[in-house]
């Protein structure tokens, strides 16, 4: 599936807000990783640990702090407009909520010609073909065209998500929580026809999700996020089998698992407390007030991500 | 064991400018005390409103309970007045819901809202109430508990409102627990927070839990029993044992298999349920799960499945269980369906 081609290569990227006087959120801080050519890179963490806002910033819907954003060797954030429209047409996302991403006024037609219409891609026959097109590949048909999405179900709306995207073509698809507003039977149609377009596309994904067990099944590597930092990164099947960092140690054994027999002797890693505010974060590992093996030194020094095997990098000095 | 409550043929219906909405259509079950039984089903399958409907919460109009009886504690809840109900809702039957955010009123400190119960209820002193407050606070699992009674909801955090919420709702001590959701909106370490602390309430007061989830998962850690339902009717239920090891009905093939699990490597496409439920303004004659069953025949689609009971309480409403049917191999274990004839 994937070759060694780096498609893109976020480096220390940082996303601060500033909400009021002297108070910096640091939703994003120092994060860095790189995604290959054909390649789903699942990205997870708890709400509030800055996930979504790294998808947002890669794609410059916000504008960074600090570091880069190299997408097929261009530094996103320094694209004048012109290479920015070049650039929309090559990465482009699919949001969580299938109720708010899709305009109410416009038919579903429109919505997925929009893009069409701004990239001039195809007109008149053309673009009406090119929408049939998209419509059948996401598994809806010519006919919803003319509908709007209020006539849709929350499955079908995101497959409509899916097909706006899909209009320009891209090559890399930002997922952010694209199945977590849908019921499970639908969460399973969602999931395979991002994977068969995945297939026949050769596109590379940035999923980006809460649900572990998604992420374990969808993805080739994954990173963990905790209070914007990027804590673990691993191959999904050895993130799963020797996760190394405690706070992903802990959140994997919270995961409940669809079985009586493995619930009941399950040993289960408690977290006390909840996850601090991002808010002016203090000095050193930002899990520490949660960490189960926190030591004296974790406060002084924030952990950098090092080597523990081929490919699996872990932000603790504890382990 | 002794029966705390028992619905029977329950049906439930909204209407509506569009018409008539079949919400529920003849769900039974039963729940033995200091039991706990997760009923789980996918959105508007009417796990909520079978759970409103045993509150006696239904909004009227434009909800109706048409038919079927709820008997608590050996009363009949459909037949109670609003004013006896009010006497059993909170005393007897406590209930927590999925937003904590919404269902505390943002304009009383924490102490007021869980004392108002014990002083309504139990007719307890304000002093009286509000040391019972203390008290289930720290068993909810709040720190500082003096410090935080004073304060509002807006000053706690989602996992720390749900806490907030278990207390109220076990404040009375009553004897039935309904959850609706109570771990969705929460992350999953909060998650496992939550369900260790109701288990342990459970255990400690021997209430009985009705648990509404669509997470199976969750349902594996908590639940004795499980009802499955779709669209308005129960599809199967029984032990969260047989139930899981032992899967009948092909809409609970479908979700167990639907979802990845964590502890296993598949690479292969996920198991999915084509098409969407049916639109309950019209149900359909036969089984509600035909027109989206791998295993449908020509039965299904006209008449509704009688139940079958396969012992040990494990029920299941399905033709494949009819002598007739072809012989079929579960996709869950391989075990054979109908295994009798």
């Amino acid at each position: 599936m994937a070759g060694n081609e780096i498609i893109l290569d976020v480096q220390s990227l940082k996303k601060y807000f500033h909400i009021r006087k002297g108070a910096i959120l640091k939703a994003v801080d120092d994060v860095s990783f790189q995604i290959k050519k054909g390649e789903v890179y699942g990205l997870v963490g708890e709400s509030g640990c800055g996930k979504s806002t790294t998808g947002r910033t890669i794609i410059r819907l916000y504008e960074a702090t600090g570091g880069k954003v190299v997408f097929e060797g261009q530094d996103v954030h320094r694209l004048n407009p012109r290479e920015m429209k070049t650039f929309n047409r090559k990465m482009q996302m699919i949001f969580q909520d299938p109720y708010a991403s899709l305009n109410p006024r416009m038919t579903v037609g429109d919505i997925i010609g929009e893009a069409i219409d701004i990239h001039d891609l195809a007109r008149g026959r053309q673009r009406m073909e090119r929408i049939y097109e998209l419509l059948r590949t996401v598994g809806l048909n010519a006919e919803h065209a003319n509908r709007f999405p209020h006539e849709f179900s929350g499955g079908q709306r995101q497959r409509i998500g899916v097909a706006r995207a899909l209009a320009v073509d891209p090559s890399f698809l930002i997922a952010d929580e694209p199945i977590s507003a849908l019921d499970v039977s639908i969460q399973a149609q969602v999931v395979n026809l991002l994977r068969r377009l995945q297939r026949e596309r050769g596109l590379t994904y940035l999923f980006i999700a809460h649900d572990l067990s998604m992420v374990k099944y969808l993805s080739d590597r994954v990173g963990v996020m905790y209070l914007g930092k990027l804590m673990e990164e691993a191959p999904s099947g050895e993130l799963y089998r020797n996760p190394a960092h405690p706070y992903t140690r802990a959140l994997l054994s919270a995961i409940p698992i669809p079985d009586p027999q493995v619930e009941k002797t399950r040993h289960r890693i408690m977290l006390q407390g909840e996850v601090p505010s991002p808010v002016n974060p203090s000095p050193g590992c930002r899990f520490r007030s949660r960490c189960p093996v926190a030591q004296k030194s974790c406060a002084d020094q924030e952990p950098k991500l090092r080597e523990i095997a081929p490919g699996h990098r872990v932000a603790c000095q504890v382990v | 064991m002794e029966k705390l409550l028992e619905v029977k043929n329950l049906e439930v219906s909204f209407f509506t400018y569009g018409g008539e909405v079949h919400a529920v259509r003849g769900v039974s079950f039963d729940l033995n005390r200091g039991e706990s039984v997760a009923i789980v089903g996918e959105s508007g399958c009417g796990k909520s409103v079978t759970a409103q409907a045993i509150m006696r919460l239904i909004p009227s109009p434009p909800g109706v309970i048409k038919s079927g009886s709820i008997v608590f504690d050996g009363r009949e809840i459909t037949a109670l007045t609003d004013r006896q109900m009010e006497k059993i809702r909170g005393a007897e039957m406590g209930m927590i819901f999925q937003d904590p955010m919404t269902s505390l009123n943002p304009t009383m400190t924490v102490e007021r809202q869980i004392s108002e119960g014990l002083i309504k209820h139990q007719g307890l002193s304000a002093r009286e109430a509000r040391s019972r407050a203390l008290e289930m606070l720290s068993l909810a699992g709040i720190p500082r508990p003096e410090e935080r009674m004073s304060q509002f909801p807006h000053q706690f955090s989602g996992g720390m409102r749900q806490r907030v919420m278990i207390a109220i709702a076990l404040a009375c001590s009553p004897k039935l627990l309904i959850a609706d959701e109570p771990t969705t909106a929460l992350d999953v370490t909060i998650q496992a927070q939550i369900i260790d602390l109701m288990k342990d309430l459970q255990s400690k007061l021997n209430t009985s839990i009705i648990l509404i989830t669509h997470d199976l998962g969750v349902v594996a850690g908590l639940a004795n029993r499980v009802v499955v339902m779709y669209a308005g009717q129960v599809v199967e239920s029984g032990s969260a044992e047989r139930l899981f090891a032992n899967p009948q009905h092909p809409y609970t093939w479908g979700l167990l298999r639907a979802v990845p699990r964590m502890d296993r490597d598949i690479r292969e496409e996920l198991h999915n349920i084509p098409g969407t439920p049916p639109d309950l303004f019209a149900p359909p004659p036969g089984c509600p799960f035909a027109p989206r069953c791998g295993y449908a025949m020509k039965i299904c689609h006209r008449e509704r499945p009688e139940v079958t009971s396969l012992g040990d309480g494990h029920q299941v409403s399905c033709w494949l269980q009819h002598p007739l049917a072809p012989a079929t191999l579960s996709p869950v274990n391989g075990g054979a369906i109908n295994g009798g004839k």
